[in-house]
């Protein structure tokens, strides 16, 4: 898994619910890494139901087709639903913890910066400050790039969240799985 | 299951046999040791069947043999770590030829899981690319609910493997056992009917298609569909061709049937796919066994894909018209169709086409040339056809006999091939006859098995005898890797690197299958084959091995080289066919 700082135009961003049970996301890694998918970012937490999961996976398609990948995700016994976004109808976010050098001298342009990017203060050290921001890619991307002369310590980067635009939501009907029927000895 | 056993108080161990039981297991092989052994008590009183194998993986081919002779769910048992780790390959090889089975590993203490505890072994992660779905229970009240999916996602959709892994504490701890009435499987929702639009699109290629080829692949064989087939063949008279899976799926005998597809396919098959301009896909996967290079297969032909799995359909080959469905379901509907096509008027038109194709199978048979001297293999498998006859399950092992068996025995009903196919593993043949055995007991099953092969899992003809599972094994002794022996001979200029197995001096086969308590046959000339197969039919109570030694250079044919275009076939070393008179399918008569 890797986050690099800007997506392509083979990127494409899935929300996947899955049963939230031990094992759902070495399952999904083991899928991706067996069919040779690329994982952009895999982000992965609760939902609103405690008994589902949902991963906000970007999937780098250049070699394999977004179908083929979504087919095989629904193989997965626990994987309820795939919902591909669009980029145009959500909105999608990922947060950024970074130390940057900062000095008497230029901690005010470091500051400047902060301010211009709509970013957070969270920690202030003699030589270094450390930054919060939280955006889409881009944003990040050129959050980044500005910093970049000042001296970049350490990083860390979430991956990816996106939620649809609008008041529908995705996770609605799976809250009422249809049971089947057991089998038995006879049967 | 009567009510008062619901609700009991028990041990998970037992949990776990009534659960079984309950899930319509009736026959299971395994293997005991410490983590599974809670299990094995219960088991003793249990109306389970256990047959003690010799070798996890006997236990395993025999499910699978077992599943595929009866369609039922085979169930294997095994202790954890080595015991666990000796059913990879069966449960890889279900995973990738659809065998329903249920796996039930034995796991060391809840508590002591991820130390490295004595024979532990994370079973369930090893076996996640490999199995339909895999389970870890630890708390012995999960134990019905997980048996019950396990075998309901083992045997529904696309049938595959399904690994439980028990831990010993959850044996051991008391528990009660409830049976559920219904499973809550929210992600697991398989697609049987095919969708109305799909059919009538299929319907409309059927009838605008004039060089139609019904590619018939192991799908129609799981969904018990040969019936269908049949009525879908005979009323449009499309030519068919059934996949190294699917052998028996049509009877080699109707006329049109042009064979097997493939790597090893008959001219007929493979030519009548190549020039074809449609394929209806039935539960085949377009493996590249079958097609070759992808970017020469069957150029001018457009795709019907039907298949119980979405994944399949557009994996390797785009599909004009895709049917997600049982492949049942879908012929049934098609058939509808059809028929209410030709009651209108309208029938597809492929007089020319189904000449041509007859024209190639009558030019380019399936044959094979008698050595000046010694026993051609292929004469040994097809007399044994011919006298074990269509009612006989035959299984193999992988390699040239493999080839052999699935061209000249001749098959004409459904499930009578057992084969590992997608995984193509060696040894295959014996657990997997003994495991066939074990549920059709009514049914003479012959293992058709290598030299190689047979030395990599024959300790099961001691389970067989001690058992009364009654077997026959045919090893093609070739003294060889025979099919690796043939690709050096073809390609790596007769440097036979390690392919020298030395068995017709050791070991002594006969000699083999009386330490076995088998009765053992020889055979080496061309003269006594049909009399020791005959002597062979003749023993029913003990398992029969009979050592065909025969001679090392017959070569299987026809044949495409690995990664070549299926254009490029060889019905022999160096010859090609000639696809002669290709348009007399635009002819009218």
């Amino acid at each position: 898994m890797s986050t690099a700082p800007h997506r392509t135009s083979t990127q494409h961003t899935l929300s996947v619910l899955v049963e939230n049970k031990p094992g759902v996301l070495a399952r999904i890694a083991s899928l991706f890494s067996r069919r040779a998918f690329n994982i952009h970012s895999l982000a992965v937490g609760p939902t609103e139901h405690a008994e589902i999961s949902r991963m906000t996976i970007v999937v780098d398609v250049e070699g394999t087709p977004l179908e083929q990948v979504t087919k095989q995700l629904n193989k997965l016994v626990e994987v309820i639903k795939i919902v591909e976004l669009d980029p145009e109808a959500s909105v999608n976010r990922e947060l950024v913890l970074v130390k940057v050098s900062a000095t008497a001298a230029n901690r005010g342009e470091v500051l400047d910066t902060v301010q211009l990017f709509r970013a957070k203060v969270i920690d202030v050290a003699p030589d270094a400050i450390t930054i919060q921001i939280t955006g889409n890619s881009g944003k990040i991307r050129d959050f980044l790039t500005v910093l970049e002369p000042f001296g970049i310590r350490e990083l860390v980067q979430s991956g990816m969240v996106a939620i649809g635009r609008g008041s529908r939501s995705i996770s609605e009907r799976t809250q009422r799985p249809v049971p089947v029927p057991v089998r038995s000895a006879a049967g | 299951m009567s009510a008062e056993q619901s609700g009991a108080e028990m041990t998970g161990a037992q949990s776990l046999v009534k659960s079984l039981e309950a899930a319509g297991a009736e026959t299971i092989f395994g293997i005991p040791g410490g983590a599974i052994l809670p299990a094995y008590d219960p088991l003793m009183d249990s109306t389970i069947r256990h047959v003690l194998v010799r070798h996890e993986q006997g236990a395993g081919h025999a499910a699978q043999g077992y599943a595929a002779a009866t369609g039922k769910v085979g169930v294997c048992m095994a202790t954890s770590g080595p015991g666990a780790t000796n059913l990879v390959t069966p449960i890889a090889d279900a995973a990738m030829d659809s065998v329903p089975m249920v796996a039930v590993t034995g796991q060391v203490g809840a508590a002591m899981i991820g130390t490295d505890a004595f024979q532990e072994a994370d079973i369930r992660g090893i076996t996640m690319p490999i199995t339909k779905h895999n389970y870890l229970v630890t708390d012995p009240a999960d134990i019905p609910r997980t048996v019950a999916e396990a075998f309901h996602i083992a045997r529904t959709g696309r049938p595959g493997p399904v690994l439980v892994d028990v831990a010993k504490s959850a044996l051991q701890s008391m528990t009660r056992f409830d049976w559920p009435r219904e499973l809550q499987l929210p992600g697991y929702r398989p697609v049987t009917r095919p969708h109305s639009k799909q059919i009538r699109e299929a319907t409309r290629l059927l009838l605008e298609s004039r060089r139609p080829v019904l590619y018939v692949g192991g799908g129609t064989i799981r969904s018990g569909a040969s019936r269908e087939l049949a009525t879908l063949a005979e009323l449009t008279g499309i030519p068919v061709v059934t996949t190294l899976m699917a052998r028996g799926a049509f009877p080699d005998s109707h006329p049109q049937h042009l064979g097997m597809p493939g790597m090893h396919g008959t001219v007929a098959a493979v030519g009548a796919m190549q020039k074809s301009d449609l394929i209806i896909s039935l539960g085949a996967r377009f493996d590249d066994r079958v097609t070759g290079n992808l970017d020469s297969f069957a150029p001018g032909a457009k795709v019907i894909h039907a298949d119980i799995d979405p994944a399949e359909i557009g994996k390797n080959r785009h599909a004009d018209v895709p049917i997600v469905g049982d492949v049942r379901e879908v012929l049934l509907d098609l058939i509808a169709a059809l028929r209410e096509k030709a009651d209108a008027g309208h029938t597809g038109d492929y007089e020319g086409w189904v000449r041509w194709c007859a024209g190639v199978k009558s030019s380019y048979p399936l044959g094979y040339d008698k050595p000046a001297e010694g026993l051609a293999p292929q004469y040994v498998i097809e007399r044994l056809g011919a006298i074990a006859g269509p009612d006989t399950i035959y299984t193999s092992g992988v390699g040239q006999h493999q080839m052999w068996a699935a061209h000249f025995v001749g098959y004409e009903k459904p499930n009578t091939w057992i084969n590992s196919g997608g995984l193509g593993t060696m040894g295959f043949a014996v657990p997997a006859a003994m495991g066939a055995k074990a549920g059709m007991p009514d049914t003479t099953v012959w293992a058709i098995d290598g030299d190689g092969c047979f030395q990599m899992t024959n300790q099961e003809l001691a389970t067989c005898a001690i058992n009364d599972i009654p077997i026959k094994v045919a090893v093609v002794n070739n003294e060889s890797l025979g099919m690796v022996r043939q690709w050096q001979s073809l390609f790596y200029n007769n440097r036979y690197s390690n392919t020298d197995l030395h068995s017709k001096r050791i070991p002594d086969f006969v000699k083999l299958a009386e330490a076995y308590g088998c009765v053992g046959l020889a055979c080496e000339t061309p003269e006594d084959v049909d009399s020791t197969i005959e002597k062979a039919m003749e023993i029913n109570d003990v398992p029969v091995v009979i050592d065909f030694r025969v001679e090392r250079d017959a070569m299987v044919w026809p044949m495409v080289a690995a990664g070549a275009s299926n254009d490029d076939i060889k019905y022999a070393r160096d010859l090609a066919p000639e696809f002669e008179g290709t348009d007399d399918w635009e002819v009218r008569p």
